[in-house]
């Protein structure tokens, strides 16, 4: 936290010169060992770790990957099969960065969804939420692009249907999209630019997680109370307590992780993207990855081509002005009843938002997309400011050690000895 | 050290506002040439760097495309591909041009008689671009609640015209540059 000194002791002559010269273990130090974290953190506040190892999984089997595979309209759907037959090992890295791609989207959409729960993006924490907002686009260009790349159908299609989105911008769509494609339609240039993207994007996501921790370390995590730190006991150093957590948290993800890998390691894709890319064909029925479709369902539910564009970009805009959309001044859903059961019924919306972009777009799938994407933006434009004025909050206790041990821990009815329970950091 | 070079600036400040008249100074002119003359420049740098992405001289020089129509039978519809773009030729039967041709213009959402879709005296040969004006799918031929088309994307449907009659999609199939060169052969491009 900001107030935080720094408590690192070069203990021998080597680390006291580099100290003097480059503090950069002190940063280490002060960031991940000694810094004090909310003693209260449950495992929903163990996916930011987990995202930054996914982000270097990512970049490390993407690196190889790139060292195999070729850009080329003609060559690319072969030489994916070449990285699956005949290179060593290919297979296990090219699932591990397929199926890591979805397992990036689901710590983010946990991630995500932690922050909406516990009131994450309140003040003084907006330019830490706007930080991630960024960083989720840029996943989603990073991952979209890296779809293209195996040239199957889909790859093709998907391609399509994502960048004809721009076409429809009045007077320039049409020059943006022959822009962005190279030519008159999604074909070689289109391709070999996506790969060259593909390959940067990720650099750019690290460097604003760069910016995401920053902030987060200079307002601190917030917790389940949504209480902000008040005095030392409220606080545990981040090594041992959060790093074990973490870690375990993470080995839990991983094995959910390997048996997809392992076991399932197409359940995540769609068949089509087998077949070689043909610009002539369209499947009969296209949807994008699973992380895309609620945004998909929104696209379809609009029967107009620019309105559909711009509710799609909208839901996710929406996301940036959250801080200033919620008017409550309670922070954690936890002490907010109303809010609560509305976070539910959202996290519902969405998934059936999701359900309904994986379906043709027809009939009563097209009316449930219109009610459920009504609904998606009531909550934050209706029902947010509004809950904020009429709700009744429950009272917040005075401090994160209090509703943790009841009473600041000063009594004797618990069953630890208070001293202990209130700063085991200091035990030994 | 420091203190020295406090004092030469504090010096170089005085002769500046001494010499300033109410136009100006010349080092208030030269800051702002310079940064005009930087912006100009920042923006010659970054034009080759966006305009590599535009179609280059290859793809532009792409030639038009020459098809053999007299084996499309009445009824038929065949697809071949212009500039990597699918292009569909139907030999219309006279029933779907009757059909095109009863729909009133207040039914369409991009009005266009089917006149103005198809040559005069062969106006049974629908020739246009395949591709949805929605997202840019391949609609399917032959489906759709209008007997057209109908693209499986986003459920857009196109009449025996090619003329969008219901879903997202904004406007017809467009009809692409073409002639006829003989009774048998087109020209597309």
């Amino acid at each position: 936290m900001s107030g935080h000194s720094s408590s690192y002791d070069p203990q021998n002559g080597v680390m006291k010169w580099l100290d003097a010269r480059l503090p950069l273990p002190r940063l280490v130090h002060d960031s991940f060992v000694s810094y004090p974290v909310p003693r209260n953190l449950n495992y929903a506040y163990t996916f930011g770790g987990m995202l930054s190892i996914m982000l270097v999984v990512q970049i490390i089997t993407g690196v190889v990957l790139a060292m195999h595979y070729v850009a080329s309209a003609d060559a690319a759907f072969n030489s994916v099969e070449h990285i699956m037959r005949d290179v060593n090992y290919g297979w296990l890295l090219r699932y591990v960065h397929t199926n890591g791609a979805s397992m990036f989207f689901i710590a983010v959409y946990v991630h995500i969804f932690r922050g909406l729960y516990y009131g994450s993006y309140k003040e003084p924490r907006e330019v830490l939420w706007i930080l991630g907002v960024v960083i989720f686009l840029l996943m989603m260009a990073t991952a979209f692009m890296g779809y293209v790349l195996p040239w199957g159908q889909m790859s093709f299609w998907g391609a399509t249907v994502i960048t004809n989105l721009f076409s429809a911008i009045p007077l320039v769509g049409e020059s943006i999209v022959t822009w962005l494609w190279g030519g008159f339609s999604v074909d070689q240039p289109t391709l070999n630019r996506f790969f060259s993207l593909h390959y940067l994007l990720p650099f750019m996501i690290a460097g604003v997680v760069i910016l995401h921790v920053w902030a987060l370390h200079v307002t601190g995590q917030t917790n389940p109370t949504g209480v902000e730190v008040k005095q030392k006991s409220d606080t545990l150093p981040f090594t041992p307590y959060a790093t074990i957590k973490d870690a375990f948290a993470l080995v839990v993800f991983f094995v959910v992780y390997a048996w997809f890998v392992f076991y399932l390691p197409n359940f995540m894709g769609h068949p089509d993207n087998y077949i070689p890319a043909n610009p002539l064909v369209t499947p009969a029925h296209i949807v994008p990855e699973w992380y895309f479709l609620p945004f998909y369902a929104i696209l379809r539910a609009v029967p107009d081509k620019l309105g559909g564009v711009l509710l799609m970009f909208g839901s996710i805009a929406v996301l940036f002005v959250l801080p200033w959309l919620d008017t409550s001044k309670v922070r954690s859903a936890s002490y907010r009843p109303t809010y609560r059961a509305f976070f539910w019924v959202f996290v519902v919306v969405a998934i059936v938002l999701g359900w309904l972009g994986s379906k043709p777009a027809e009939g009563g799938y097209v009316i449930a997309s219109r009610i459920f994407t009504a609904y998606y933006f009531a909550h934050f434009l209706i029902l947010l400011p509004l809950l904020g004025i009429f709700e009744k909050t429950k009272p917040l206790p005075g401090s994160i050690t209090e509703s943790v041990l009841g009473d600041g821990g000063s009594k004797g009815g618990s069953a630890m000895p208070s001293g202990a329970a209130a700063s085991p950091e200091t035990k030994g | 050290m420091l203190q020295k070079d406090t004092a030469l600036s504090d010096t170089a400040l005085e002769n500046d506002t001494s010499a300033s008249g109410e136009d100006g100074t010349r080092r208030d002119f030269l800051y702002v040439t310079t940064a005009a003359f930087g912006v100009v420049a920042a923006g010659a740098a970054v034009w080759p760097l966006v305009d590599q992405m535009n179609p280059d001289a290859s793809a532009l020089a792409m030639a038009s495309t020459e098809v053999d129509i007299s084996a499309i039978e009445s009824g038929q519809s065949v697809t071949v591909k212009w500039r990597g773009k699918p292009v569909f030729i139907r030999n219309r039967t006279d029933a779907e041009v009757e059909a095109a041709k009863a729909v009133p213009m207040d039914e369409l959402k991009d009005p266009q008689t089917d006149v103005e879709r198809a040559v005069e005296g062969r106006e049974n040969l629908l020739i246009m671009v395949g591709i949805c004006t929605h997202l840019g799918c391949v609609p399917l031929g032959d489906a759709g609640d209008f007997g057209g088309w109908f693209c499986p994307c986003h459920g857009s449907h196109y009449d025996t015209a090619g003329r969008i009659r219901r879903g997202p999609a904004p406007l017809n199939l467009v009809i692409p540059p073409y002639e006829f060169m003989s009774e048998t052969s087109l020209r597309i491009g």
